[in-house]
């Protein structure tokens, strides 16, 4: 079983969003970073497949040469090598221009599995999994809470809305997009870290297609709500929220 | 001429398409709405009710139960034969599950997730959130149409779509589509096992988010909880990491609930959490970052530490009862 996990790297949770000057992307330059969650989730369950029938897995990302730091955490949590799509124009690259990146690095690999998470806390496309299946003529399958793999197929729990799921069998080789919450995640070990330090990460070239999407002006939503701002010490917010409370008699 | 692609389940509308129906008329431009599946002419009926130039309805047996390959192929022989400048979809899961595809197939590009849309400069201006709705981006595209768009659900209202005096023509469409290329082989949805508490009849409701730090802090919002006589509900991540049971998890692959009062506790205030609580009588959020997008629907907003704010809280609810 030889696995590809997409893992993007993405401002920390933690970091403090602010647009650039020209309002065009945001200021990222001494930021924090961090593999996107759901990312990390389909990594664990590519380690978890490899542990159960064996293998390769192989991290990828698509980025500027800072990216290696997530590919080297993929690597110390377990991933067997890693590929770098290096391009800088990627960070800010529409959906279609990550995945051609992303597929193209993959393609030759001929892999059994591509596991990608289902889409990233910065730009939130949701499409790079499905555009790459498209791409490499890869059945596909999203936002998915379950894979087992029997007999050259998998059979994958795919989550719908509102608490329904549904069963569905794909055969092999196919795309899945891992929702978060799917499986419980590890961290690095010491072990791991040291080991990652021996581990390839094979750098290539992005094929040179140009995004058709364009962000014009980013900014902070305008608010259309009235909102009460408490202010205080502590106990004087609780104060004037309970009195508030009882005057709207929610209480 | 904008073509809407229609959900439907159940022998009904998706709610979400009606949404997208009224997006699509208050452009202006000419609207075509195009239905998959088999046995639906009954959906058609109903969206041909809306005031539009047709319905287009494709029906085939290999169609009856949606998969992302027989959708793909059906609807992008459609959209080929139709000189359409914007494909409109909603942007449901399964919206997520085929569109990115059927973009691909045709080459052209997807702004999913969009919360509006407005003609400016002679070009389609996109808004759609970024950085979890920290941000809003104004998206221009380029390349020869039609451009695919979905919309975040609840960005536009159903109950705005136009009525036509009578009904509009439904046009079947003729596809062929090769059963034995599609792959996925789906099975019944299904619910996980009964869900034990029903949240949507809760008046009050304290709902904890990732700045609840631990397991060992949610006993600070239960106690807070009691003290409102209130349930006790999570964000996604709180009960993916099990510190409450799935059944308490608000959003859209959690319960909807629309309770008196929602005190949202370190809750960032993400679109999937927001569409399960939005509606609300009262909404109070605590959250430490001045900026989080939860202070954008809330009456009272406190951004301030958890951690100070609800103990004094919880004392002045037990000091006055
Ligand atoms: C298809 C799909 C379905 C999803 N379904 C759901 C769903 O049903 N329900 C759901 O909730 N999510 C769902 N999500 C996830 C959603 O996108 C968000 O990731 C999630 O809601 C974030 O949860 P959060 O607000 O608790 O965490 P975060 O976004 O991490 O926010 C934590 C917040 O806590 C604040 N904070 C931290 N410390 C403190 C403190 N000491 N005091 C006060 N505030 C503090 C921070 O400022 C931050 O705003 C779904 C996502 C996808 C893609």
């Amino acid at each position: 079983m030889k696995i590809a996990v997409c893992v993007k790297q993405v401002l920390s949770r933690e970091a403090t969003i602010r647009v650039n000057d020209q309002g065009t992307w945001v200021r990222d330059a001494d930021a924090q970073f961090e593999i996107n969650e759901p990312d990390q989730y389909a990594l664990e369950e590519a380690l978890r497949l490899k542990e159960q029938h064996g293998g390769e897995v192989i991290a990828v990302s698509a980025g500027p040469a800072r990216v290696t730091q997530v590919l080297r955490e993929a690597l110390a949590r377990g991933a067997d090598r890693a590929i770098h799509v290096g391009d800088d124009a990627l960070v800010e690259g529409d959906a279609f221009v990550v995945a051609a990146a992303l597929a193209e690095a993959i393609r030759p690999e001929g892999v059994d599995l591509i596991l990608t998470g289902l889409q990233s806390d910065d730009q939130g496309f949701g499409q790079v999994g499905v555009v790459m299946a498209e791409r490499l003529g890869m059945p596909h399958a999203t936002i998915i809470m379950d894979v087992s793999l029997a007999d050259g197929q998998v059979r994958v729990k795919r989550e719908l809305e509102g608490g329904w799921f549904q069963w569905v069998t794909l055969p092999l080789p196919t795309l899945l997009t891992i929702q978060s919450g799917i499986n419980q995640l590890r961290y690095a070990t010491l072990k791991g870290i040291m080991a990652a330090k021996k581990k390839e990460i094979r750098a290539v070239r992005a094929e040179g297609r140009a995004s058709e999407q364009r962000i014009a002006r980013l900014y902070v939503p305008e608010k259309s709500k009235q909102t009460r701002v408490l202010e205080g010490s502590a106990a004087e917010i609780a104060k004037e929220l309970v009195q508030a409370l009882r005057e709207a008699r929610v209480i | 001429m904008i073509l809407v692609i229609a959900e439907h389940g159940r022998g009904e509308v998706n709610r979400a398409t009606w949404e997208v129906v009224a997006a699509a008329q208050q452009t202006g431009e000419p609207v075509k709405v195009v239905v998959v599946g088999h046995d639906c002419r009954g959906v058609a009926s109903e969206l041909a009710t809306a005031s539009v130039d047709e319905v287009l309805l494709v029906e085939d047996a290999a169609l009856a139960t949606y998969t992302a390959d027989g959708y793909t192929a059906a609807i992008a022989a459609v959209v080929q034969a139709e000189a359409a400048t914007l494909v409109l979809v909603a942007h449901t899961y399964q919206a997520r599950d085929f569109v990115p595809k059927l973009a691909a197939r045709l080459d052209r590009p997807l702004v999913a997730d969009c919360v509006g849309l407005r003609r400016q400069d002679n070009a389609w201006r996109f808004v759609r959130p970024m950085f979890q709705a920290k941000l809003a981006a104004d998206v221009l595209v380029d390349g020869p149409a039609p451009h695919f768009v979905s919309l975040q659900l609840g960005s536009f209202r159903a109950d705005q779509v136009q009525r036509g005096a009578s009904a509009v023509p439904v046009r079947p469409v003729a596809v062929s589509i090769d059963s034995a290329a599609i792959r996925q082989r789906p099975e019944e949805p299904f619910k996980e096992a009964k869900q034990a508490v029903d949240l949507t009849q809760a008046d009050c409701i304290v709902s904890i988010g990732r700045g609840i730090k631990g397991p060992e802090h949610v006993v600070l919002a239960q106690q807070l909880a009691d003290a409102l006589s209130a349930e006790l509900a999570a964000s996604r991540p709180i009960c993916d990491a099990g510190w409450l049971p799935m059944d308490r998890q608000i959003g859209s692959s959690g319960q909807t609930v629309a309770p008196k009062l929602y005190l949202a506790l370190g809750i960032s205030g993400a679109i999937q959490h927001v569409v399960g609580m939005k509606g609300s009588r009262m909404i109070v959020a605590i959250n430490k970052d001045p900026e989080a997008p939860i202070f954008e629907l809330a009456d009272y907003a406190i951004a301030a530490d958890l951690f100070d704010v609800v103990p004094a809280i919880i004392a002045e609810l037990n000091s006055q009862s």
